[in-house]
């Protein structure tokens, strides 16, 4: 079907309203069931057995003793899951990383789990499980791991993107290049240069529900998994990968989910949940303690970046330059590949180059956290960029306004923008009055900018209109944050009908067709096109049932205000007919009504962002506290504004967090000393200001409603927003994230005593 | 091991169960009653989700044992509707938008709730602090301090 997905300008009726959700009553009430809340008849409880060690030789492991204890009815290890990844290295190390097949490469490691009647006899057991451990020597820094020196972490992997295919394996996996221009000659045009290196360390998504599914593996090779998941097709064909079963025959539900913020978007627990059903051939019923959360899944990467640019006296920036080093974990990633695409994507650029290296280190896998590795390179270039504005003698925003790129630039990474909205934020910033806001005693005002690619993908919904003129709307992307409003708002927008006569869920597997995951913030922006495709598809039925009752040409026959209306004064004897209407008289004019969609949406518009802030530093402890924060984002469209609030809310908090308070702390022998909330300190109620938000909206010209991703954006500013106001209220440049009391402290004593 | 009979109060009603010595009244809650509103984020008392009202006290139900609460009166998040009528703090919450994932809401209501009994009007300071001991990583809990702001409004008025 010709599909249009060109943005048309249209007036909104529903599309922009608040309405409360589908899901909201049975989430105040605790009746919505989250991965932990599933029960299934004779389930046993899962457990993993975790290596200490950062780095380890496994020579032996002995289950006889815990297979002997009464009540454990499965023990696995590496040997139930065999490789049947076929040569595709990715999939091996996914598979690796569920359960250490030679060696344990980081504490936290799954080496065997097992399956009890219950949680203690679980516990038990693993104690009586015996790993010989041949300790190897380690290493979690990320410029440690890139030395020479460094013991390797996998010696069969050499660096990719060399002009010279290296000799000898090493622990950065790959070197990847982007920009454009000669930085060399820009250089030299350049009046004031500022050169500068940074760090940030290792932050979780921290997300409060921890990896929790309920797996069930029959005889007959079917099996259903229930789990708390980011995309719950991504997991059944990882799934049924690993496990050697026909996709079709495993079903995947996704439950509620408790946050991800890219954290569930692989593969985890679940094949060793499976592998323990199958073995034990009962239900299996596995939930990660928050320990494990942290030891064992999805950090964000710790990076080193040396950043340099230069600009004319008039404020044009004439080069820019970055090397970037982004932590994989023990496995081959491409985290400092988009760091390097995403470091200067601001900008309006003559000369650029960035580098990226991807570095091995013995800490858990790198996994995708809200914009992965965007914020930590905008840390790095928004903070040499104001202090290159200071030099100059420019206001900051003036400066970033003078190099924004715009409609027409050449990105550094390479695509020309469209309409984007990074200008617009910034004027909106100029003018905003949190800009002229007097500020108090040891505070400084700060501001940065964040980009993000956002993604579309592969989306597949079914729109049903049942007898009553109700609606049911079947999505694939899980709900992370509001996404069954804001797509029942648009069925209700295309269809002209009330908001409330609509319900949307999140099939599962064998319900729908294949859907990407609620990632790259596509949920809303690929869902909503398929959900507009779909109510398209329905209102030809509608039509041609309107057509037929009335025995006149569908040609001429309209669809408005959620009726059917016979064109035409010929017609002028006809009353409309209304979507019950005609869904109340479906069964005697040709069945059911529905309207399906399969697309791959492309053209997500990229995502702009500019943040201001207030800090407040004690200069005698070096403490730092938010004062006042400001969001302004472009969103395309805000299909619900409350819940692109609650977006730009949300990354914003996550990043002062991240800027301010959260690490990943190993010590000497390699093993996380903070495993738990209580140590890793997420920011709490008490910690937080009011976060304003200026919802801007340039339509993305390749969605029919203009729609944007809103979801991730928000999280890449506020790192480098913090260190720019923390260093106007300190007089001191931070260059090493988190910016902990101690490391404010010691870097104003070196001022002072500097 | 042998279970502890515990004779207790949930949500108004009485309720008889065994349970082990070491288990915790968030695992009793959730696996042998099926009331899985709180839900375990840490198992340490760091993150709040678990919260339940003990005798008018608020408590992390994954630091109690089952055992403890023989003869005493636990309100979870299952009991705060009346009916189909929700919570003022339920509605509130709704109406604002003050959850995304929503899974430490049930920890935030309760905690709410047991702020808004003790100061019925409290300042936005009182209320951050006096919400500080649940963690939600999506809201930055701007919506969620106004929801608790506007619930007091309303519940003060007697609506």
């Amino acid at each position: 079907m010709n599909f249009d997905p060109r943005f048309s300008g249209r007036k909104f009726s529903s599309v922009g309203t608040r309405p409360i959700r589908p899901d909201g009553v049975d989430k105040v009430t605790g009746r919505a069931r989250y991965g932990a809340d599933f029960n299934m008849a004779g389930q046993l409880v899962g457990r993993v057995l975790r290596s200490p060690h950062a780095h380890a030789k496994i020579l032996k492991i002995d289950t006889s003793k815990a297979e002997k204890l009464a009540g454990v009815k499965a023990v696995i290890t590496a040997a139930d899951l065999p490789d049947l990844t076929d040569g595709d290295s990715a999939m091996y190390d996914v598979l690796d990383n569920c359960m250490a097949r030679t060696k344990a490469l980081y504490d936290g490691h799954a080496v065997a789990a097992v399956a009890a009647v219950d949680a203690r006899t679980a516990r038990q057991a693993l104690k009586l499980i015996e790993v010989d451990y041949e300790l190897l020597p380690h290493v979690t820094d990320v410029d440690e791991a890139m030395k020479h020196t460094a013991p390797l972490i996998n010696d069969t992997l050499f660096t990719e993107g060399l002009e010279e295919k290296p000799v000898k394996p090493s622990n950065v996996t790959k070197r990847s290049q982007f920009g454009h221009g000669d930085v060399h000659q820009g250089f030299g045009h350049a009046d004031f240069i500022v050169e500068r290196s940074f760090k940030t360390e290792q932050t979780h998504q921290g997300y409060i529900e921890p990896h929790a599914c309920v797996a069930s593996v029959s005889s007959d090779g079917t099996a259903d998994l229930w789990v708390c998941t980011q995309g719950h097709f991504v997991y059944r064909q990882h799934c049924a990968q690993l496990l050697g079963l026909e996709a079709s025959k495993l079903r995947v539900t996704s439950s509620e989910i408790g946050g991800g913020f890219g954290g569930k978007t692989h593969v985890w627990a679940e094949p060793v949940a499976l592998a323990l059903s199958r073995k034990a051939g009962r239900p299996v019923k596995l939930v990660m303690t928050r320990d494990e959360v942290f030891r064992a899944s999805g950090p964000t990467s710790a990076t080193s970046i040396d950043v340099k640019i230069g600009a004319r006296k008039d404020g044009t920036i004439t080069a820019a330059e970055a090397t970037l080093r982004y932590s994989s974990g023990p496995y081959a990633g491409t985290w400092a590949e988009i760091g390097a695409m995403t470091a200067f994507a601001c900008y309006k650029l003559d000369n650029v180059k960035t580098v990226g290296f991807e570095v091995l280190v013995n800490r858990p896998k790198t996994a995708a956290y809200r914009a992965p590795s965007a914020p930590m390179a905008a840390f790095a270039v928004e903070s040499a960029v104001d202090e290159l504005a200071k030099e100059i003698g420019m206001d900051p925003v003036d400066f970033r306004i003078k190099n924004a790129a715009q409609e027409g630039t050449r990105s550094s990474y390479g695509p020309v923008y469209g309409p984007i909205g990074i200008g617009p934020t910034l004027e909106a910033a100029k003018t905003h009055p949190h800009m002229k806001a007097p500020l108090g005693k040891n505070q400084g005002r700060g501001m940065a900018c964040g980009f993000w690619f956002n993604f579309g993908g592969q989306t597949c919904v079914d729109l049903n209109i049942g007898m009553d003129g109700s609606v049911s709307l079947a999505v694939g992307t899980v709900d992370v944050g509001g996404s069954r409003a804001s797509l029942s708002l648009v069925a209700a927008e295309e269809l002209g009908i009330d908001y409330a006569q609509l319900k949307a869920v999140v099939a599962d597997t064998s319900s729908l067709g294949y859907n990407d995951m609620t990632d790259g913030s596509r949920g809303t922006f690929s869902s909503s096109m398929a959900t507009i495709s779909a109510a398209r598809n329905a209102i030809k039925i509608l039509r041609d049932r309107a057509a037929q009752t009335w025995d006149i040409p569908v040609d001429d026959v309209v669809w408005e205000n959620g009726h059917a209306i016979a064109k035409g004064e010929k017609y002028g004897n006809l009353a409309a007919l209304s979507l019950k209407e005609i869904a109340a008289a479906s069964g005697k004019t040709g069945g059911p009504i529905a309207g399906h969609s399969e697309l791959v949406a492309d053209g997500a518009g990229v995502s702009f962002a500019t943040h201001i802030c207030d800090i407040e530093v004690d200069p005698e402890t070096g403490a730092a506290r938010v004062v006042r924060y400001t969001v302004i984002q472009d969103a395309g469209k805000a299909v619900h504004p409350t819940y692109v609030e609650g977006q730009y809310q949300g990354g914003a908090a996550q990043g002062i967090g991240w800027a301010l308070n959260e690490e990943y702390i190993y010590g000497k022998d390699g093993r996380l000393q903070n495993a738990g909330f209580l140590d890793y300190r997420i920011p709490v109620c008490s910690d937080l200001p009011m976060i304003d938000t200026q919802i801007l909206e340039i339509p993305n010209p390749n969605h029919p409603y203009g729609v944007r991703g809103v979801g991730e954006t928000s999280i890449v500013p506020p790192l480098a927003a913090i260190a720019n106001a923390v260093s106007n209220a300190a007089g001191v440049r931070m260059t090493h994230i988190p910016m902990s009391p101690p490391r404010i402290l010691a870097a104003i004593e070196a001022e002072r005593g500097g | 091991m042998a279970g502890v009979a515990v004779s207790t109060t949930i949500n108004g009603d009485h309720v008889e169960y065994l349970c082990q010595p070491d288990e915790t009244l968030l695992d009793v809650l959730r696996d042998r009653l099926g009331l899985t509103g709180a839900k375990e984020g840490c198992g340490t008392g760091d993150c709040g989700a678990c919260s339940i009202i003990l005798d008018n006290r608020l408590v992390c139900s994954c630091l109690v044992l089952g055992a403890e609460a023989e003869g005493r009166i636990v309100e979870t998040v299952e009991g705060m509707a009346h009916g189909d009528q929700l919570h003022p703090l339920q509605q509130k919450f709704l109406e604002h938008a003050a959850l995304q994932c929503g899974i430490c809401t049930p920890g935030f209501l309760i905690a709410a709730k047991d702020l808004l009994a003790k100061n019925p009007d409290p300042t936005e300071e009182e209320i951050r602090f006096g919400l500080a001991g649940n963690l939600c990583r999506c809201t930055g809990y701007d919506k969620i301090v106004r929801a608790v702001q506007d619930a007091a409004t309303v519940m003060k008025k007697g609506v």
